[in-house]
Formats: C-alpha cells, sequence, structure tokens
C-alpha cells in the first residue's frame, strides 16, 4: 500500500479496516458471481457440463446449494459489507471531521468476525453432503432437522447457521461504532443537518443492522438448538420425513419466519441505503447543485428505516399467516413507496438546472435511479397480498429483489468506488475504461432481469433445478437462454471494472486532493489520508455539504470548513451554530 | 471547459437512447400479452387479474413517466457550460409529490382488498365440498372423506409407504374407513364451492394453481383453509413454490376440474381401488 496509510494486518485504523472490507466485498461478490452463473448456466442448457462442479453435470441439490450460497454470500458478504462497512468505515470518520472511529479495536475485531464468517460459510462447500439446499432464507422444517430432509442439510446447514452468527456479532460491534462516532466524533460545527446525507444514510442503517441483527442471531441461536440440542422452537409434532417419525413437538415453522423477516425486510434498506446516501451525495457534486430537498431527504431515510421494521410480514402473505395481518403489513409496504417515491422525485429535482457533468461516478449514480424505479415499482404489485397469491415466488420476486436490492445496491458500490477511489489511493480511476463499465452492465442488467419479469407473470417458479415439473414451464425455456446470455456478457463486462481498479492502484493519474470540487471534509486533505486524518489541522465546519453554485461565490462549491465569507454568506456563519 | 461541454452530448443520448429502448420494450411486451398467465377460472382469480391490470396500469404510468423524466433531465442539463442554479429545494412541490404518492399507493392498496378478502376473510360457502391436501416430500396427496362426509383421524406414527397408507389414517376411527386418497390428481366438480384443507407432514411445501391465481403454503402443524369454486373443465398445473428440498422443482400434481358425472364416477373408481 503505496501512501501514508499503513497497511497492517490487524491495524486499527479505520481507514485500513475500511479497505480490508472492501477487499473482502470483493472476493466475496466474485464468488457470488460465479456461483450465479453456474445456476444460469445450467437454467439454459440443463445437460451442459460444468466446470466446479461434481460430476459436471448439475444435479438439483448442487443447484440449491448453490441458490443457498449465492444468496448468503451476496446478501451478507457483499450488500452488507460493501455499502455500510467497507465505505462507511472508511469515510465516515473523514466525513464528520473525526480521527478515528470511537472504538477502534471493537472495529478490527468487527471485520475479522465478518471474515472469520465468510471462511466458515465457504467450507461449507467443503464438508459431506455439501452446502445447505434450504435458500438463504433456511426455512425449518427443512433447516432444522439435519440431513435426514436433505444433502447439504447435515453440517453444510450447521456451519451456514454459526457463519451467520458470527456474521451477526461482527456487525453488532460495528453497527455500535458507527452510531457512536456519529453522535460524538462530529468536529466543530458539525451539526445533524449539516452533515452529508451518506453519514446520515450509514447512521440509520447502523441502527438497522443494530436492531434486526440481534433478532437474527437470536433466531440463529434457536435453530442451531432445535438441529443439535433436541429443543422444538421451529418444529411441530408429527413430522415424518422419509418414513421417519420425528421426536420434537410443539415448535412453530411461521416463529422462523417472522424472526427471521423481521431482519430480513430491514436487511434490504441495510443495503440500499447507504446506496441512496451516495446517490444524493454523486448527483449533487456532479450537477453541480444542491442536493434538493435535503430535509426531506434525511425525514424520507429515517421514514424507510422505521417502516422498514413494520412490513416484514409481505414476506408471509401466503404463509399461513392470519390474512387480516397480512392486509396490514400490506397498508405499511405501500406507505414506504411514499417515502422512496419521494427521494426519487429530490433526486431528478436535483438535476433539474444543474449542470450535469457525466464523470463514471456521475453515470452509475444516474444508474441507480433509473434501477431504483424499475426495481422499486415491481414492488407495488408484490405489496399486495392479492397480487402476491400469483406472484410469491415466482422469478417477478427474483426480478424485484435482484433490481431493488442488489443491482440498485451494487450501482450505488460502484459509484462510491469510482467516487473515492482517488481519495482512497491517491490515484485516479481510467475514465474511458470506467464508461465502458457502465454502460455495458447497465444494458446488461436490464437484459437480465427486464425478461425475468415477464417470466415470473406467467408463473416461472424460483428455486426449480430444472423444469420437469409443470408442463408450462419449458415453454419459457427461451427466456431463461436470454438471461444466461446477458448473465454471461455482463460478468465479462466486470472483467474491465477490476483491471481497471488494480490497474489504476499502480499506475493511475495522481489528481489533486479535491478532482471533483466536491465539499465535504474528506477532499480537504491529501490522497490517501494521513494516518490521522486531519493532521494538525483545526477542524471547523461552517455550512452544509451541498453549498454547489452558490450565487456570487466565484468557485461553484464551498466547502463545509470554508469560513464565513460576506461576498456570499447572507448571514454569519459560525462553527457552533445550530442549524 | 471545451472538452467537459462536447463531452456530455453523447452520454446524455446513450442514455436517452437505452431508457427509451426499456420503456418500449416494457410496455409493448406487457401490452401485447404474450407473457402472461393463463385464463382465470374463478371469479376470485377474476378479481385478482382486475387488480393486477389496475396496478400494472398505475405502475406503467410512473414507470414510463419517471423514467422519461429523468432522460429529459440528463438531456437538458448536461454540461454546456452554464452556471448551475441554486436550488436548495421547494416545500410545495415536497407535499404535492408526497401527497400525491400517498393518494395513488394507498389508495390502490385499498383497492386490492376486496381480492384478498374474498378468499381469505370470508368462509367458505355452507355445503362445500371438503378435500383435504397434504404436502410431503416431494408430492401432494388429496383426500375425500367419502360417503360419511367426515375424515377420519390422523396418527403420524400409523404413516407408512408399505401399508399403502402414506396419510396415517388411523383404522380404528369409522369416519376414515370410506375415506379416499390420491396423489397426482386432484378432481374436483365443475361450478360446485370447494374448500381445501391444506397441510403437510414433513417440511414447508405450496399448493399454487396459476388459473386459481391462489398460492397456499402448505405448513406442518397447520391446516390452513382456502376455497374455491371453479367454472371451467379442464386440466390445470398444481405446483409446489416453497422450497422443499431436492425434489422441489417435481413435485406436481393436476387439478382436474370435471363435469358432476365425472367427477362422481372418479370417486367411484377411486373408491374401488383403495
Amino acid at each position: 500500500m503505496s501512501g501514508p496509510v499503513k497497511f497492517r494486518l490487524f491495524s486499527t485504523d479505520h481507514k485500513v479496516i475500511g479497505l480490508q472490507y472492501c477487499f473482502l466485498g470483493m472476493i466475496a461478490v466474485s464468488t457470488g458471481v460465479v456461483l450465479s452463473l453456474l445456476m444460469r448456466y445450467h437454467l439454459a442448457w440443463p445437460k451442459g457440463h460444468l466446470p466446479f462442479i461434481a460430476g459436471g453435470i448439475m444435479t438439483p441439490e448442487q443447484y440449491l446449494a448453490l441458490v443457498t450460497m449465492h444468496g448468503t454470500i451476496m446478501v451478507f458478504f457483499v450488500l452488507t459489507t460493501a455499502p455500510q462497512n467497507a465505505f462507511g468505515t472508511y469515510f465516515l470518520p473523514l466525513q464528520i471531521g473525526a480521527r478515528e472511529m470511537a472504538f477502534p479495536v471493537l472495529n478490527m475485531l468487527g471485520f475479522w468476525l465478518t471474515f472469520a464468517a465468510f471462511v466458515v460459510l465457504l467450507a461449507a462447500f467443503l464438508v459431506p453432503g455439501g452446502a445447505p439446499i434450504s435458500g438463504w432464507t433456511a426455512y425449518p422444517p427443512l433447516s432444522g432437522l439435519g440431513d435426514i430432509t436433505g444433502p447439504g442439510e447435515g453440517a453444510g446447514q450447521t456451519l451456514w447457521l454459526v457463519s451467520i452468527l458470527i456474521f451477526c456479532a461482527g456487525s453488532i460491534f460495528s453497527s455500535i461504532n458507527f452510531i457512536a462516532t456519529t453522535i460524538d466524533l462530529r468536529a466543530p460545527g458539525m451539526t445533524l443537518m449539516r452533515l452529508p446525507l451518506t453519514v446520515w444514510a450509514w447512521f440509520f442503517t447502523s441502527i438497522l443492522i443494530l436492531l434486526s441483527f440481534s433478532v437474527l442471531f437470536a433466531a440463529g441461536v434457536l435453530l442451531l438448538l432445535d438441529r443439535s440440542f433436541g429443543t422444538s422452537f421451529f418444529l411441530p409434532a408429527g413430522l415424518v420425513v422419509t418414513g421417519q417419525l420425528q421426536t420434537h413437538s410443539g415448535g412453530s415453522p411461521l416463529l422462523w419466519q417472522h424472526l427471521f423477516w423481521f431482519f430480513g425486510h430491514p436487511e434490504v434498506y441495510i443495503a440500499i441505503l447507504p446506496g441512496m446516501g451516495v446517490t444524493s451525495q454523486v448527483l449533487a457534486n456532479f450537477s453541480r447543485k444542491p442536493v434538493f430537498g435535503y430535509p426531506a431527504m434525511v425525514t424520507t431515510l429515517g421514514l424507510i428505516g422505521l417502516l422498514g421494521f413494520g412490513v416484514w410480514g409481505h414476506h408471509m402473505f401466503v404463509s399461513g399467516m392470519n390474512p387480516y395481518s397480512g392486509f396490514s403489513f400490506s397498508v405499511l409496504t405501500m406507505s414506504i413507496a411514499v417515502p422512496s417515491a419521494a427521494k426519487t422525485f429530490n433526486w431528478l429535482a436535483t438535476l433539474w438546472h444543474g449542470k450535469i457533468q457525466f464523470k463514471t461516478p456521475m453515470l452509475f449514480a444516474l444508474g441507480f435511479v433509473s434501477i431504483f424505479i424499475t426495481g422499486g415499482l415491481s414492488g407495488i404489485f408484490l405489496a399486495q397480498p392479492a397480487v402476491d397469491n400469483m406472484l410469491h415466488s415466482t422469478y417477478f420476486v427474483v426480478a424485484h429483489i435482484h433490481l431493488v436490492m442488489g443491482v440498485a445496491a451494487i450501482f450505488g458500490i460502484f459509484a462510491s468506488t469510482y467516487y473515492w477511489f482517488p481519495k482512497m489511493f491517491g490515484r485516479a480511476m481510467c475514465e474511458s475504461l470506467g464508461r465502458w463499465h457502465f454502460w455495458l452492465t447497465f444494458v446488461g442488467t436490464y437484459c437480465i432481469f427486464v425478461p425475468m419479469h415477464f417470466l415470473g407473470v406467467a408463473g416461472g417458479i424460483r428455486r426449480y433445478a430444472d423444469d420437469s415439473g409443470a408442463g408450462y414451464l419449458a415453454a419459457l425455456q427461451p427466456l431463461h437462454t436470454f438471461m444466461t446470455v446477458a448473465a454471461l456478457l455482463t460478468a465479462a463486462a466486470q472483467g474491465i471494472f477490476f483491471y481497471n481498479f488494480f490497474n489504476s492502484i499502480k499506475n493511475g493519474e495522481i489528481p489533486g486532493p479535491n478532482p471533483w470540487n466536491a465539499n465535504t471534509l474528506e477532499w480537504t486533505v491529501s490522497s490517501p489520508p494521513p494516518p490521522d486524518n486531519f493532521g494538525s489541522e483545526k477542524i471547523e465546519v461552517f455550512r452544509g455539504a451541498y453549498d454547489y453554485s452558490v450565487p456570487n461565490s466565484a468557485a461553484d462549491f464551498i466547502p463545509q470548513n470554508a469560513p464565513f465569507d460576506s461576498a456570499y454568506d447572507t448571514i454569519p456563519v459560525t462553527p457552533q451554530r445550530e442549524s | 471547459m471545451t472538452t467537459r461541454v462536447k463531452g456530455s452530448t453523447l452520454p446524455a443520448i446513450l442514455f436517452a437512447l437505452v431508457i427509451v429502448t426499456l420503456v418500449v420494450h416494457v410496455v409493448v411486451i406487457f401490452a401485447s400479452g404474450h407473457f402472461a398467465a393463463p385464463g382465470p377460472i374463478t371469479a376470485d382469480a377474476r378479481a385478482v387479474d382486475h387488480q393486477f391490470r389496475l396496478t400494472l396500469y398505475l405502475v406503467g404510468v410512473l414507470f414510463v413517466s419517471t423514467q422519461l423524466a429523468l432522460v429529459l433531465g440528463i438531456w437538458l442539463f448536461r454540461d454546456r457550460g452554464q452556471r448551475a442554479r441554486f436550488i436548495p429545494g421547494n416545500n410545495a412541490l415536497e407535499t404535492l409529490w408526497i401527497g400525491a404518492a400517498i393518494v395513488l399507493f394507498l389508495g390502490l392498496g385499498a383497492l386490492g382488498r376486496k381480492a384478498w378478502a374474498a378468499v381469505r376473510y370470508t368462509g367458505p360457502e355452507t355445503g362445500s365440498l371438503q378435500i383435504e391436501v397434504t404436502g410431503m416430500q416431494f408430492q401432494f396427496a388429496f383426500r375425500y372423506p367419502g360417503p360419511d362426509g367426515r375424515f377420519g383421524r390422523l396418527d403420524p406414527a400409523l404413516i407408512s409407504a408399505a401399508t399403502s397408507n402414506p396419510l396415517g389414517i388411523d383404522p380404528a376411527d369409522p369416519d376414515g374407513r370410506d375415506d379416499i386418497v390420491t396423489s397426482g390428481t386432484l378432481a374436483v366438480p365443475v361450478g360446485k364451492p370447494v374448500e381445501l384443507l391444506i397441510r403437510s407432514q414433513d417440511v414447508i411445501h405450496n399448493f399454487f394453481v396459476r388459473e386459481l391465481r391462489l398460492q397456499q403454503d402448505a405448513v406442518p402443524g397447520l391446516i390452513v383453509p382456502v376455497h374455491f369454486t371453479a367454472d371451467r373443465v379442464g386440466q390445470y398445473d398444481i405446483v409446489c413454490t416453497q422450497l422443499c428440498g431436492l425434489g422441489h422443482q417435481k413435485m406436481h400434481a393436476t387439478l382436474n376440474v370435471m363435469t358432476e358425472s365425472d367427477y362422481e364416477n372418479f370417486l367411484k373408481t377411486q373408491a374401488a381401488s383403495q
């Protein structure tokens, strides 16, 4: 690692830990993508021979193991790890003018627990029976009885659970750190309403992580007890599996679903809120305009997070849950569309009368808005229990979740990477490779996921290893083939990104400390930042994060630490002023 | 500055091209009806379709207008050397679109209540034909109560494939002696109200028939009732949509909606073979 940041394996420097999360995320996302390509290849050409697959031709249990591991790796080790922990850990202290996180050792511990969790998860591939086949949702009784319910449900499922428990602990540690840091370590003058929206997003996300991962942790412990110690939290009496009567009695399979989705739905917002934050930041930066409706943007981030805790039942409309609760969950879910729509309109309004500069981070932020609209609107169908009657568990759901949680969040990650790369490595990524990467990814992901909606409406069912069941499925095969080709091409295009990333670390152009003419505090220090972030410099904040194109100001940006200037400041600004 | 100005037209054109292509394809393909669920066979399924179409129209309008607004914004305000305007926000506009979103989304959600309530809030018509549906790895079993109209007691300890008692019907219970168990085919008479009692004996499964627009998980420990009146004779796929193990994708049966007389014959043949 070049520059003043000392890269040590067990460092407590938040910048080093941020980079460690970043590289862990890259390893995880590459693994997750390879697993998905194996699945997609199998769906298009079921008789095709595949690498990494024992026996060459994929069996149903191998397919389901890939379903489980792809989902788990992507949701936990990519969508939770990268937007929040990689970029948040690196930039939260810098953006609020702090020299470190509140608890540096806890920060380090959080990363290493996450890393350990990843290793334990991958180990599930290597044990007898292989990885679990119960999906990333791991519904009992399928996941609760051991390998009698299927291959991978023995040691593989246990390792999966242990991995999730370790991951929960790591995430909870890191979220406590984020919350304490945001509340206590802001520089003088960094009032709440001057925080960059990225900081607000990481802050709300931390609260979501703290509350939801604690519940998942508890649920995971209970499931482990059911599996290994003979308890019956989730297992009712009278189960007969492969002819054998089970001894459990008194548990409820729906209890797991309630606990799991109490975590699982907020998890969607854990993945996407940081992307919303960075999109707001980047749209303002490259439109050279303030974020439209900053107070509304803060409020809607909070509202989405808050309402996100009241909607978990929309995953359970057809689960046998009380149908009246189904309808109330539906109303709450529809309510989440309101702050989401408000955010979209505010993003569009941020562009209006701007001066849009199409740098690569901006391309991905604009792509985020388009993908978020597409993926978000399909949620309006699924939020209604009556319509969910026909769309539940079809590829329509897969399309929705991948666009709104997966692709949109990944676009946020790419926007963050291209945006902050010059700060993290002191060199710039190549713009023209960045543009190629964006356009291929933007078109490619739409080609993968738009047809998936049609597949779902026609009754294509997810988590099917092949179409040997219902006769009508074979007719939908051409859609699968199209999506697989699109997926292979889109994945190949990511090679451009990886080449650009690693090549630019060594050979990228050396930009100034503030290449994007941005206002937030991370751009006021050298690139990469010194170990204590701000050196002997006194940090004082005088204004909000998005003072772009302020009337009567010569430059079209005013950094947050720029003191009062009578040329454009109409009211006195002081670091202590509460707004 | 001139290079930056030059560089801003191509990306704006590309955005317009990609997003307009997307919008046109989505609208044309949905409008063509090429990919659609097959025709509904119950009044409740038609109510679901109605709500689906209503949602499709509203979402369609929002999708097209917001994507095109994005393209328009990108095109109009691309960097041509202008200075951006300092506009921190506008409370009137904010109130307007938040208000509109509340009315549209909550209104749509409220309209959807009816189609949900028809199947899930109200019970079946009195005199409905009861059929029990049991999910097991990896098949469905259907049990008819027989002439006495009563299901016999089940005891999981008696479940045995060898003695062809896949559901564990207690032979000591007289109610169970005339019960008819089938697998592979769920026969129901056309035009007659049917109540399904959905259960599972191992892991969670799901009962899904596209033409009924109805999915219901089969959860061990629960018996979940759903009801319908099929109004078209025909054969329809029953599939499992809840991941239940390595044979999940093969778990399949047929809903056979028959005329009254065919149905009676079906029961007789089945009863004889029990």
